[in-house]
């Protein structure tokens, strides 16, 4: 039995009709991949959280539920950034219709920041942060402009 | 093979992309000594310095008139739009319309890159915070190039090798001649990890040591730079490390035939006056050689008659 359906056998939430479900993110990091897909606290969507729940895969996980909202392949990506085991599960009508796994595009733009303070990317000029992708696992970036690389602090510097 | 849009950082030019510069510097060489030419007639050069600069400045200043083309200059920040808030985005669209290409010097890392994007025009990174400054690392290549020689070549580069964006990019470009490089510094001034793995990945033999009477008879070029005496807390501990890395005529006894000694200057007290009449002497020709390097460059990204 899959580790969703054990979570859903466990009631911890309730299983979701139409949407999809985001499981084996890395235990703590589910806010930040809200963030990533910019779901802030502000929004109408129904979201299901779970957090640091025992996982076979990962010791702790987490998992995110968004409720009628299929995600897009690019969205699905990003979240490799700071869930590269992250797994995407797209439901329709109580049915898992699809299942992926995220891989990191080769670029990621207007979503971390640069770490480098005396970047041009971090001024006001009309550009968004462009991060080449250098390596998967570990992900590595390197700023487009000033050529800083980011690795382990990618959470911190998430826009 | 030179088919470059903008100069931007020396990572990005091959090696026979560098000999295509070198040689067609070599050919400008005449006019940059004075011969007259209209080559750049009718074109115009955009410099945005938006820090102070003297050398760089004025050498592409020189090596575009010396050409026959005109230079149109930002002037001082205060007073001009910049002040006012504009953005260097809005600028470089703005003045990118009326040269043909523009020469770019910003205290920001990656401002050139941003300027590449917005600019209507060529783009020459003269240098981007602590980030890039190429058409230096090309004017010591020519320099070593004319003086030495880049084949089989043994440099030792010398003073911060931490902070000098200069020395980084050219152990850089040197690593892709197979040069044998010495790095000397005090131990607090050792050129960063990540960049020597890097050379040494590229197969270039990379040996460190803090002692510069140890390399002075093993190698062909002494490339000296500044340390800074702001990177020292403490000033005793700055004159202790200065001295120990400052050259003198005796010094150079011990070195060999033919080994030349540049530097980027300014210097300050790194090479004693006295080593300017030495034959080795050759930082005055290097900050010459900027000229027909620049001519070179803009040659290639604008064009112009032959």
């Amino acid at each position: 039995m899959s580790e969703i359906k054990e979570e859903q056998k466990g009631l911890r939430v309730k299983p979701i009709n139409n949407g999809t479900v985001i499981d084996h993110i890395a235990g703590g990091q589910a806010l930040n991949v809200l963030k990533i897909l910019g779901i802030a606290g502000t929004t109408d969507a129904t979201v299901s959280v779970v957090m640091n729940v025992e996982s076979r895969k990962l010791c702790k996980k987490d998992i995110v539920k968004v409720e009628d909202r299929e995600l897009f392949e690019e969205e699905v990506n990003r979240i490799a950034l700071i869930a590269p085991a992250a797994s995407i599960n797209i439901i329709r009508d109580g049915k898992v219709i699809e299942k992926r796994t995220v891989d990191l595009p080769d670029e990621i733009v207007g979503v971390v920041r640069c770490q480098n303070p005396n970047c041009i990317s971090n001024t006001l000029e009309p550009i968004k942060s462009r991060m080449l992708v250098k390596t998967k696992n570990p992900v590595l970036l390197r700023c487009l402009y000033c050529e800083q690389p980011l690795t382990d602090r990618i959470a911190e510097y998430l826009i | 093979m030179f088919m470059k849009r903008h100069v931007l950082t020396m990572r990005e030019f091959s090696r026979e992309e560098i000999d295509s510069v070198l040689d067609l510097a070599a050919s400008l060489e005449p006019y940059a000594r004075g011969q007259k030419s209209d080559m750049m007639a009718g074109k115009i050069l955009a410099l945005l310095f938006f820090e102070p600069s003297t050398r760089t400045r004025m050498s592409f200043e020189t090596a575009m008139k010396r050409l026959g083309g005109g230079v149109i200059n930002l002037g001082p920040a205060e007073g001009s739009s910049i002040s006012k808030g504009e953005s260097l985005a809005d600028t470089v669209r703005v003045i990118g319309g009326y040269a043909d290409a523009l020469v770019i010097r910003h205290p920001k890392e990656g401002s050139a890159r941003l300027a590449s994007q917005f600019s209507p025009v060529p783009v020459l990174n003269a240098g981007d915070g602590a980030g890039h400054h190429p058409t230096q690392t090309l004017l010591d290549l020519y320099t070593i190039k004319k003086e030495s020689h880049l084949e089989n070549l043994s440099i030792a580069l010398v003073g911060d090798l931490k902070y000098g964006r200069t020395v980084h990019s050219l152990a850089y470009a040197l690593s892709l001649f197979g040069a044998d490089i010495t790095l000397v510094s005090p131990a607090s001034l050792r050129m960063p990890d990540s960049i020597k793995s890097d050379l040494s990945s590229k197969g270039t033999r990379v040996r460190e040591t803090c002692d510069l009477g140890e390399v002075i008879n093993k190698v062909d070029v002494l490339y000296m730079t500044r340390i800074q005496r702001e990177r020292f807390p403490d000033p005793v501990e700055y004159n202790k490390v200065a001295s120990c890395y400052r050259i003198t005529p005796e010094f150079m006894a011990g070195a060999r035939e033919g080994l030349i000694v540049m530097h980027p200057l300014p210097r300050v007290d790194e090479i004693a006056p006295s080593v300017d009449d030495t034959p080795h002497a050759r930082y005055f020709q290097q900050s010459f050689y900027g000229v027909p390097v620049r001519m070179a460059l803009l040659k290639m990204l604008i064009g112009g008659g032959s």
